[in-house]
């Protein structure tokens, strides 16, 4: 139950509870079809993922850090994807409320942003996470990362490589996933695994990146996400209702953190 | 945080010219920052991320969103003139509509909703009553 406090005295009136108007109490299979879906809204940040995580308990976010990763790719679709990655790494030291992270995680995110070739807005976000890392504003912070991707995707649109925006959301959506799949594996407790009950999601994504140029979907790295995320599809249909058992939670993790693997690993990179 | 808000808000604007949005637009998502402040202040955080469109009598707008077990969200609509009446309502993936929680301001309005179950659900907008107008969707979690 959602809990009021200063909302319910600002938003007068608030009928709770209350259906409003005159709308069918059953969509229809093709309204649901033709439903819109897009990349901002109907994508969650890993920060939606991490907050639903630390509801029954908090977990150990300083043990879900990784060692820093290669900021220079020479495959622009390998950049895109571990830039995703990179994000997700700054919403988890922000839930570990770990600023020096949150700095260097940052300015990692910048080196990569010019890798890429984006504008100058999103340069100036750098500065702006450092100085609320500084401060220690969090909820801000969170905002801010993710402005940073939206700045990014924005300024990948318009130069032409649309096609790297879903790898961005894609990037994002397995480190997510493989954090919590972790720390659901390591602590297991059944309120946390139901987060991981993402079939329409996946399969939206899925459906993003076969839409990309051919050229792009043959690079070896996508093609290796885009067979992964079929098998990763079918891993988290569990049934509404059913909550995945603690084997079901280890597949998934062992598949988004081969992936992961793959994603970050380059023997040309520096 | 009403300072974020603020920024936020602005930096929403400049977004907006990037995306060629029209003033219309800017406005509407402008009705559905204010109803989105209020939950700003209760702790809710605020997804950068906006969908807006135009809506006309008789037609229903519709979005697919991929929600968490767990969490608490707000979506929050604004719209403009000539629009007069609106409502947003949440169905669950197999279509069925959800008892959520209701903000009612005429030409902005919220659904609140905490799913028990991760997964898709949609999120609808209707017009109740006045004519076709640009409209704005933004949401918030905690």
């Amino acid at each position: 139950m959602i809990v009021w406090r200063q909302a319910a005295l600002l938003l007068m009136p608030v009928v709770a509870g209350a259906l409003v108007g005159a709308e069918p109490t059953k969509l229809a299979p093709d309204q649901m079809a033709k439903a819109a879906r897009t990349d901002m809204i109907t994508i969650p940040t890993p920060g939606e993922l991490f907050a639903a995580l630390q509801k029954p308990s908090k977990p150990n976010w300083t043990g879900a850090y990784r060692g820093p990763i290669p900021t220079t790719y020479k495959n622009r679709a390998q950049l895109a994807l571990n830039l995703g990655g990179l994000i997700a790494d700054g919403f988890i030291a922000v839930e570990a409320q770990d600023s020096q992270q949150v700095k260097n995680i940052g300015s990692d995110v910048i080196k990569m942003a010019k890798a890429l070739g984006v504008s100058q807005n999103v340069l100036s976000r750098g500065n702006s996470i450092n100085d609320f890392a500084e401060t220690n504003q969090w909820g801000s912070l969170q905002e801010e990362l993710e402005a940073t991707q939206n700045e990014v995707k924005n300024s990948m649109q318009s130069h032409s490589d649309q096609d790297l925006v879903i790898l961005v959301s894609i990037g994002g959506w397995i480190r997510g996933t493989q954090v919590v799949s972790g720390s659901v594996a390591a602590n297991y407790d059944e309120r946390s695994a139901k987060v991981l009950r993402q079939p329409a999601l996946v399969n939206f994504i899925h459906a993003k990146l076969n839409d990309v140029s051919p050229q792009l979907r043959n690079d070896p790295l996508v093609r290796n996400v885009s067979d992964q995320l079929t098998t990763l599809e079918n891993l988290v249909a569990f049934p509404r209702g059913k909550v995945p058992s603690i084997d079901d939670v280890r597949k998934v993790n062992g598949v988004v953190t081969e992936l992961m693997r793959e994603i970050q690993s380059k023997s040309d990179a520096k | 945080m009403r300072l974020v808000f603020v920024t936020a808000f602005f930096l929403f604007a400049a977004t907006g010219l990037v995306c060629a949005e029209t003033d219309a637009e800017v406005n509407a998502r402008r009705n559905a920052l204010d109803v989105a402040g209020a939950f700003t202040n209760d702790g809710f955080k605020l997804r950068d991320g906006h969908w807006c469109g135009t809506l006309k009598s008789a037609d229903r707008s519709l979005i697919a969103v991929n929600l968490f077990a767990g969490n608490q969200y707000w979506f929050s609509v604004g719209t403009t003139d000539p629009a007069k009446k609106i409502a947003v309502n949440v169905y669950d993936e197999s279509g069925r509509l959800l008892t959520t929680e209701h903000y009612d301001g005429g030409d902005r309005a919220a659904a609140g909703y905490s799913p028990s179950d991760s997964g898709q659900y949609f999120v609808s907008i209707d017009l109740l009553d006045g004519n076709a107008s640009s409209f704005c969707l933004i949401y918030s979690y905690k």
